[in-house]
């Protein structure tokens, strides 16, 4: 079940608030990345992280370090796959994946020079959730690989078609009924985020 | 009968409609009545969360809301998909932990008309329930067709057992819940040293060198192991290792021949279920060398032509014809 946090989020109000809390206070929950010890289980446990330019814990010293720029620029994040074996092997139970999640969400926000498509598949996905309420991969990936990977198209083909004729895939978005109800959530949520 | 409320997913309804065919197949010879919620929306994928924190939050808590508005007697949510289950477990965990997320949530959904309590619902795995409501007892005692011979890899993924907010699962990283469930069925089941690494996500978009490299890890252990097929409950997993299995083999020069099938459909072959209304024949790598170890059929692949329409407006641009064999006018007089 839930437990207590043991650390207190940092002030927002404080004028002289370092990267470092930004990024722990702009987490979801409680991120205890002030409590890296920096023993690199993260980047030994991680499996993409032969692709990153940083592994985990040299990124966190850079956060501490307050080297926003290069953080915000850093592909790790973005090649992050989310399967949290970092998370629950941090023997400080730092909140790893949601830190990834923080700092993807500061790079786009800072309009950081990201060298991925990643940020533009996000946008896209988000775009489509928005306008629709569901996912909608067909939308997805033909406006994601004309834009991005168009030499992968003719390679991709026959997998595409595939996914339509086994019926895992509809060339039409579905819509939910209360979208009018998600968009003023949505609009809430992101006055709030300002 | 155990009623629960069904948080479906998107990946449900498109890519894993096997997933969807099997688990709905399965839960009436296993007494489990699944209640979907009205009109629920995506849950944001991992895609959501990376792009901004508030309306991330919110986008889920709207399911969890109609959730709870809707949960007459029950107050648990299956959801069979992975990323869905561990961001509804995650959001209405983080609402609790930080009280700030929950109070903006909460305000955003009041722009709906939603609220919801953080903690007031249980948020579950398929698995879990199969493994901890139904009991493998129960299981057990309904297989009429054990899968005598077939070798199975159990494969979980990440994002059912880890982080586990809600201390669910026997271990994040070598869970056995799948194992027993497969070996209750008949299977004989590989110790799957790799059943908890990840299948790339979606790098499988955009890095897929990264992916080829996780999936390779994978369907090469597997095949290694004699494994006749990889069991799965996550649609990202299923879809990565299968669709994108030739274009892995392709970038590895190998060839790997290794299917891949929803947990659900093995069960609902072991209650005697036919394969067809299990989603046998949707996937890329056939699975008839899993089928033949049973001495069952293979459903005829799905191979559904792209739906045409008429045209809604007889008139328009002309049809350009040969003037002869229209035989009465001159087109262009």
């Amino acid at each position: 079940m839930y437990t207590v946090p043991y650390i207190s989020t940092p002030d927002p109000t404080n004028p002289n608030l370092r990267f470092l809390e930004e990024v722990s206070l702009r987490t979801a929950g409680v991120s205890r990345l002030e409590m890296c010890i920096q023993c690199g289980t993260c980047g030994g446990s991680c499996p993409s992280a032969d692709d990153m330019d940083h592994t985990p814990r040299m990124l966190f010293a850079m956060i501490r370090a307050g080297y926003r720029e290069q953080a915000l620029k850093s592909n790790t994040p973005w090649i992050c796959v989310s399967c949290y074996h970092c998370v629950v092997r941090c023997p400080q139970g730092v909140h790893i994946a949601d830190v990834m999640y923080t700092l993807k969400s500061m790079a786009i926000a800072a309009n950081a020079d990201v060298e991925s498509t990643a940020p533009d598949f996000a946008q896209t996905f988000v775009d489509m959730v928005e306008a629709y309420g569901r996912s909608y991969e067909f939308g997805l990936a033909t406006r994601y690989y004309l834009k991005h990977q168009k030499k992968r198209l003719p390679g991709m083909a026959p997998m595409g078609l595939g996914m339509l004729s086994k019926e895992r895939m509809s060339m039409r978005p579905r819509k939910i009924k209360g979208i009018d109800q998600l968009h003023k959530i949505l609009g809430r949520a992101k006055e709030l985020e300002r | 009968m155990d009623k629960y409320l069904f948080y479906p997913g998107c990946s449900m309804e498109s890519n894993a409609k096997a997933y969807s065919e099997s688990l709905l197949a399965v839960c009436e010879p296993l007494g489990l009545k699944l209640e979907e919620i009205n009109d629920w929306n995506c849950c944001g994928a991992t895609e959501y969360l990376g792009v901004s924190l508030t309306p991330a939050y919110a986008l889920i808590a709207r399911n969890l809301a109609l959730a709870y508005n809707q949960s007459n007697g029950t107050q648990t949510i299956v959801a069979p998909c992975s990323a869905c289950y561990l961001n509804l477990a995650k959001c209405d965990y983080y609402m609790q932990e930080r009280p700030e997320l929950g109070v903006n949530v909460n305000d955003a959904l009041a722009a709906g008309g939603l609220h919801y309590d953080a903690g007031s619902l249980s948020i579950r795995h398929f698995l879990d329930v199969l493994v901890n409501d139904v009991g493998l007892e129960t299981l057990k005692s309904k297989v009429v067709r054990p899968l005598k011979g077939v070798r199975v890899a159990p494969y979980l993924g990440c994002m059912v057992p880890r982080p586990d907010y809600d201390h669910r699962w026997s271990n994040p990283e070598y869970p056995n819940e799948l194992d027993r469930v497969l070996k209750v069925i008949g299977a004989e089941v590989i110790d799957f040293p790799l059943k908890t690494h990840c299948c790339g996500g979606h790098m499988t978009q955009i890095g897929p060198q990264t992916a080829y490299e996780l999936i390779y890890r994978l369907i090469s252990a597997a095949d290694q192991y004699h494994a006749d097929v990889m069991a799965t409950l996550c649609p990202m997993c299923q879809m990565n290792i299968d669709a994108y299995q030739g274009e892995t083999n392709r970038h590895k020069g190998s060839d790997i021949q290794m299917p891949i099938v929803f947990f659900t459909q093995l069960v609902g072959l072991a209650l005697g279920l036919d394969p067809k209304d299990l989603g046998f024949g949707r996937e890329f790598i056939s699975t008839k060398r899993v089928l033949d170890r049973i001495g069952l059929e293979m459903p005829e692949p799905v191979e559904v032509a792209p739906v045409t329409k008429p045209r809604k407006k007889q008139e328009g641009l002309p049809m350009p014809r040969m003037p002869r064999e229209a035989g009465d006018e001159e087109v262009n007089p």
